[in-house]
């Protein structure tokens, strides 16, 4: 039975083939406990305000210590004000978390990036723009966004307080393997459609749970094509599919864009690393539990007409009806549409909005600035609409500064704000009134996210910059071309 | 954490598929030091605008009041990773939640708090389901997880599935730090032979 025999060699081979998630996990994992679970070493952790002054004194109640202070890092991003001039007491009711956050980061001598600090900035963005995360290695982050970072080739894992908890004082996250997943982006995007516009024809196309259980590979030739930072929002987002972790193999414009950051080994470091890092790539024979491919050619910029970031259509297409409710989903959709109250039937654009928000860890790096007021060309934000840019970081907001950004949003009618995640979640304060309606560049449209009654478009930033300026949903190539 | 074995108590039928943690807790809750879980759980379902309680909606129904178990829909507890969407339900003496499927952050962090999380095959969810609503608060459910089963309103008996470590956990109300720190010089070890191998991932430079 030679042909048998053959077969059989082939699957030898294919089980010790690994995947990129396989490759990192397996170098990271220190012991499997007699639960069954695995202890997967962290090698950065991160918190916020809203969990830190909880999470430490929990710490302190039960007479642990923190394990690593010099792997730890704190940042207030989630409930600071960002309106400019903002100090810990602007808004009232979050002054307390801001000082307890930073007496008990000073307690345990863990690095804070506080208020007024230079490098201060929503978690996810001043990670990777730090070299804090760095490829092949594994980052906790206290929040479902974490696996933003994945975009350089590291491993990932949002937690609750609990699990910090337990990552503070042992250095390790107690796991239960996920299942992989490869996510192939095929194709090739028309100019102006950006990697939000593919993330949520993917979350469009699979469900809010389509990746549930999963570690997520992004890979493919649409892919590589998109920039290191549009990669951060494709993996950001991959949280939207319900995902476990995402991320995606380093390649040279990775390695590129990390070298010389502040945390980034430097010198004859950054060539033995760089050597390791280049062996970061799933085996050609690797087998993944899921499969999916996606084809991008010809996909359009993308909007959100519902309350889940599934419920998004291409700019040109008409709101769905019930109908068009995947199975199972027809309760969900019947009150999307409900508390969206836009016509079923009817084209989404000519939309009035009454306000913009450029911001937040999915759309708020550098890249996105520059997509956001490449559209504005002396134009201004329409009347009734307040618009506003919310930096990733305070490094960004210099960058940005540094081209004169700032001036072309301010204007154009733009609000130029510090850095936090302020009306993301509406944790800052930032919210809208009743019946509002915000064309923003989130990842988010839950009902009520942002204020009671209000209605939430996910989009890119040039997308939101477009309705800005016209004041209603519009098609950004339009405007690019001038006919809007 | 308190153990989890066996639980009877009435139901809440609350049958929405997707129900994600700002409709849990919103996120305003999370800017205090101190805040109020259980004013805070599902606040902006059962409360108007000035804080009254909204007559229609099932988790105000004076049947429901102080129920220990809740039966909901597909993806519960979908978006953000705060424990205080888990938080919210301990602080309402939800000890049991029976979803069509959960996320797996909420999942996480209600096994992290001894809420034991079940989930049925399709079949025996909607009979569930119906039992539960048709019940209406006058017949409890039980859920025995030693026996990994729920008996529903009306004595029907279904088993569900659990992962090892969480049913070991809940079960005991083991301390998740003290089971690892008997992995103290396993983890010791892998820090020393990376300080070796990937010196980076050991050393950051201070910035």
């Amino acid at each position: 039975m030679l042909g048998g025999a053959e077969i059989d060699v082939r699957e030898m081979h294919r089980n010790m083939a690994l995947t990129l998630f396989d490759k990192i996990w397996n170098d990271h994992l220190v012991a499997v406990r007699p639960d069954g679970r695995a202890l997967v070493y962290m090698d950065r952790t991160m918190l916020d305000e809203v969990r830190a002054p909880h999470v430490f004194a929990r710490i302190e109640q039960r007479g642990l210590a923190v394990r690593r202070p010099d792997l730890t890092f704190v940042v207030q991003d989630h409930s600071v004000a960002t309106a400019p001039g903002r100090t810990e007491t602007t808004r009232a009711d979050s002054a307390e978390i801001i000082l307890a956050t930073r007496a008990s980061s000073h307690r345990h001598g863990v690095r804070l990036f506080d208020l007024h600090d230079p490098e201060q900035g929503i978690s996810h963005v001043i990670a990777p723009e730090l070299g804090m995360v760095l490829p092949g290695g594994t980052h906790a982050c206290a929040d479902s966004h974490a696996a933003t970072v994945g975009a350089l080739g590291a491993l990932a894992f949002g937690c609750g307080s609990t699990e910090l908890e337990h990552i503070l004082t042992t250095q390790t996250m107690a796991l239960a393997r996920p299942a992989t997943m490869r996510l192939m982006l095929h194709g090739r995007l028309d100019p102006v459609v950006t990697a939000k516009d593919v993330i949520l024809h993917v979350i469009g196309r699979l469900g809010v749970d389509g990746a549930a259980g999963h570690a997520v590979e992004l890979a493919g030739p649409a892919l590589t094509a998109i920039p290191v930072e549009g990669r951060f929002t494709l993996c950001n987002m991959c949280t939207e599919l319900g995902a476990r972790t995402a991320l995606a193999a380093p390649d040279d414009a990775v390695f590129e864009w990390l070298h010389g950051r502040p945390m980034v080994p430097a010198g004859a470091a950054w060539d033995v690393a760089l050597a390791g890092w280049r062996g970061l790539r799933s085996d050609d024979e690797a087998r993944f539990d899921t499969e999916i491919d996606i084809d991008c050619t010809g996909l359009e910029p993308q909007v959100t007409w519902g309350t889940d970031p599934s419920q998004t259509i291409g700019i040109s297409e008409a709101v769905p009806d019930l109908a068009a409710a995947p199975p199972g989903r027809e309760a969900a959709w019947r009150r999307a549409l409900a508390y969206a109250a836009l016509p079923s039937g009817k084209p989404i654009t000519g939309t009035p909005i009454t306000r913009a928000f450029i911001g937040s860890c999915t759309n708020a790096r550098l890249s996105d600035l520059q997509a956001a007021a490449a559209v504005i060309r002396g134009r201004k934000v329409a009347e009734g609409v307040q618009a506003v840019v919310v930096p990733g970081s305070m490094t960004v907001r210099r960058q940005a500064e540094a081209l004169g950004l700032d001036q072309t949003f301010k204007a154009a009618g733009f609000e130029w704000h510090e850095s936090g995640c302020a009306m993301c979640a509406g944790g800052s304060g930032a919210r809208a009134n009743p019946g509002e309606r915000i064309m923003s560049t989130t990842n988010r449209n839950f009902e009520g996210r942002q204020g009671r009654d209000v209605r939430t478009h996910l989009a890119s930033p040039a997308m939101v910059v477009a309705a800005a300026i016209a004041g209603r949903i519009v098609d950004v190539r339009h405007l690019v071309a001038g006919e809007a | 954490m308190l153990p989890f074995t066996t639980l009877t108590g009435i139901a809440i039928p609350l049958l929405i598929d997707d129900i994600n943690t700002d409709q849990i807790t919103p996120a305003q809750a999370r800017r205090s030091l101190h805040p109020d879980y259980h004013a805070a759980w599902f606040s902006r379902w059962r409360l108007d605008e000035a804080g009254n309680e909204i007559a229609d909606c099932v988790l105000n129904a004076p049947q429901y009041r102080g129920a220990p178990i809740l039966v909901t829909g597909r993806n519960f507890g979908c978006g953000s990773a705060r424990e205080g969407a888990a938080w919210a339900m301990v602080a309402r003496g939800i000890r049991c939640i029976v979803a069509r499927s959960f996320s797996d952050f909420y999942r996480a962090n209600c096994v992290q708090n001894g809420i034991l999380p079940v989930t049925l095959d399709q079949v025996d969810m909607a009979a569930l389901e119906r039992a539960v609503t048709e019940a209406s608060g006058t017949h409890p459910v039980t859920v025995d997880l030693e026996g990994q089963a729920v008996i529903s309103p009306d004595g029907e008996r279904f088993s569900f599935t659990m992962d090892p470590a969480e049913r070991m956990m809940l079960l005991e109300g083991l301390d998740d730090i003290g089971l690892t720190m008997k992995h103290m010089s396993d983890i010791t070890g892998w820090e020393q032979r990376t300080a070796e191998e990937q010196p980076w991932l050991q050393a950051i430079p201070k910035v």
